[in-house]
């Protein structure tokens, strides 16, 4: 039975789905239990994975029996599980504040949660660079129906940039995949690793390094990397807030690949072709990382704020990936779980807030006092030095494991950068904080109260950071023990693969959910 | 047949990208149309290009690779879906916005920008 729990992160959202759509004109109750119920299993599933993850094997999930290379698999190692869980927490915050009305601004709102969150896993968990794109467009079809739930002229304004760039972003992907499959005759990631590790001849090594380029742009788009980061601030920012909060994961999906094909596929035994992305990664980081300093301080508005400090964690997680040695990898995947969560919170945070000013909304400007300033102000206080990588909280800590992680010449780049961005961020904050909680101007304050639902997603989010610093031991031992099994990919490679000699052997002993070590 | 076949392919991105620039959604709507052709095609041609290839086991001739027809299938789907969408989108922000600038601006404003 265990071994069929690899595939519940995905028909788990899939069967929710599909009750969910069918029975779409249900009564609100029904279809909030079912969407809160599924995405709480979610959660335990996530939990579970990540507990057999931890013993360090790598699990494959063989669909059909279909053994790999030819197959499709799913492949569960200790980041897949430890994305997997961070998606399940992330969504239970989000879909615990739509369920307070949000979600009935428009139809459709739980079943397509859910069919995100499918494509989310799923590109997470899969093993096979064509069902990678399959599952981004899965997510991405999903995201722009929700993006643009319950209307208005800046959701289409947003939307209709978001999925004219995600359109040409996978036409790109499939561009470079074709040129991948030319060259290497397969799309399975751990066969890929494996023919570019047997050497290539002159003209295939031209083909697979411009493939490996390509995807790298795709990538570099899906997570925001400059220059192809445009489309971002105002998409975040036109979003519902569930919907913004739950792409607090989108980005991290990107980074997630440039991680696992560059660090699998494109990793040392790959000869002239090892290390193809981290120079890119790593000045393009840096410009991010400069780029969105600059952009938060321009921002007059709490959710354009957030978006930029998204752009901030996407410079800072890009350098540590293009730093790429051990210390680097475990500092990014501690900072991951960290921004993703918090940044959440704080879109729900920001239009709870909103919601509460009337008229003035998110907006830095003077306006009727808050209902809640109490709460509120200390959410968002908290939050933001979070966020920002101010001590005592996570964000500091994941700031710091960057930092000390950089190299003598590194550093020379890095430490400037880094922290003006984050000077920059507490300049925004305390400027947006101060005009929205103590410059409060006349008349009554008026607006919906946050009831428990609202409440417990915003701040379980936002606590996430807390309980992140007081386990920061535990936490930063996982990222270490991931980061030493992405920096081995001959282990990857002979859990899918097995030893070529004793390829008929491992294909009895592992059935429908093989597992190998 | 590789020259045709690679020619038609890069007009095709050519025009798509072109077209895909443009200022006014129905343009852009069809440049990326045009783009998801070409990539069909592109991917078609990448397990190599054979003619009078078999395409079941059990024959002596040479055996077509099944997998690059499996994708573009896959990627059919997933592109006319995507057109489909954002034509329905692309008429949705005509009328949101009341003008087809992919920026939203009104008319007055595009017509001094052009």
């Amino acid at each position: 039975m265990s071994q069929h729990l690899l595939i519940a992160p995905l028909v788990l959202p899939l069967c929710a789905a599909v009750l969910l759509l069918w029975r779409r004109g249900g009564a609100p109750i029904i279809k909030r239990s079912l969407g809160i119920g599924a995405t709480l299993a979610l959660v335990v599933i996530g939990i579970a994975l990540v507990h057999m993850a931890g013993d360090g094997v790598i699990r494959y999930y063989a669909l059909g029996d279909w053994q790999p290379p030819f197959g499709i698999v799913l492949v569960l190692d200790r980041l897949s599980a430890m994305m997997v869980l961070l998606t399940a927490v992330l969504a239970l915050g989000a879909i615990l504040y739509a369920s307070a009305g949000q979600d009935e601004d428009g139809t459709n709102f739980q079943g397509l949660f859910q069919l995100q969150l499918l494509g989310i896993n799923g590109a997470f968990l899969t093993g096979d660079l064509f069902n990678l794109f399959v599952f981004f467009e899965v997510l991405l079809i999903a995201s722009y129906a929700l993006l643009m739930h319950g209307g208005g002229r800046s959701r289409t304004g947003a939307g209709m940039h978001y999925v004219a760039l995600n359109l040409a972003g996978s036409s790109l992907f499939l561009f470079a995949l074709g040129i991948l499959y030319g060259a290497l005759g397969t799309l399975n990631m751990a066969d890929m690793a494996r023919q570019i590790g047997a050497g290539l001849d002159a003209h295939q090594r031209g083909l697979v390094h411009a493939g490996g380029l390509l995807l790298l742009s795709v990538f570099a788009h899906k997570s925001a990397m400059l220059p192809l980061h445009f489309w971002l601030p105002r998409a975040y920012a036109a979003a519902p807030a569930p919907v913004a909060a739950l792409f607090a994961i989108m980005t991290k999906i990107g980074l997630y690949a440039i991680l696992r094909v560059y660090s699998l596929i494109f990793a040392d035994h790959a000869g002239p072709l090892a290390g193809l992305a981290q120079p890119w990664l790593w000045w393009c980081g840096l410009a991010t990382l400069a780029v969105a300093g600059v952009g938060v301080l321009s921002a007059r508005d709490l959710r354009l704020q957030t978006s930029y400090l998204i752009l901030i964690s996407v410079g800072t997680l890009l350098c540590a990936f293009g730093m790429g040695h051990i210390e680097s990898i475990t500092a990014a995947l501690y900072y991951i779980v960290h921004t993703t969560l918090v940044t959440g919170g704080l879109f729900l945070l920001a239009d709870m807030i909103a919601s509460q000013r009337g008229r003035a909304g998110a907006r830095a400007v003077r306006s009727r006092p808050l209902v809640q300033p109490g709460r509120l102000g200390a959410l968002y206080f908290i939050g933001m030095i979070a966020v920002i990588g101010l001590p005592p909280l996570s964000g500091a800590i994941g700031k710091a494991l960057v930092l000390s992680s950089a190299g003598e010449e590194q550093a020379l780049w890095l430490w400037p950068i880094l922290l003006l961005a984050g000077l920059c961020g507490i300049i925004s904050a305390s400027r947006a904080g101060s005009t929205i909680f103590w410059r409060a101007g006349e008349g009554d304050p008026e607006g919906p109260r946050m009831g428990w639902r609202r409440g417990l997603g915003i701040t379980g989010l936002i606590a996430a950071s807390p309980v992140l610093t007081v386990l920061a031991g535990p936490m930063s031992d996982y990222a270490a023990a991931t980061a030493h099994q992405l920096s081995d990919p001959d282990h990857y490679l002979q859990a899918i693969l097995g030893n070529p000699t004793t390829a008929s052997e491992a294909a009895d002993v592992s059935h429908a959910g093989g597992e190998s070590s | 047949m590789e020259l045709i076949y690679s020619i038609c392919t890069g007009v095709l991105t050519t025009s798509g990208i072109f077209l895909a620039l443009r200022g006014r959604t129905f343009p852009v709507v069809v440049g990326l149309t045009l783009l998801t052709y070409a990539v069909n095609l592109f991917l078609f041609s990448m397990g190599g290009l054979h003619t009078a290839a078999s395409t079941v086991i059990g024959s002596d001739m040479p055996m077509a690779d099944p997998l690059p027809q499996a994708l573009v299938l896959t990627a059919i789907v997933i592109g006319f879906a995507m057109t489909a969408f954002v034509v329905i989108l692309a008429m949705r922000a005509r009328g949101d916005l009341g003008s087809d600038h992919v920026d939203g601006q009104r008319r007055e404003e595009s017509r001094e920008a052009s």
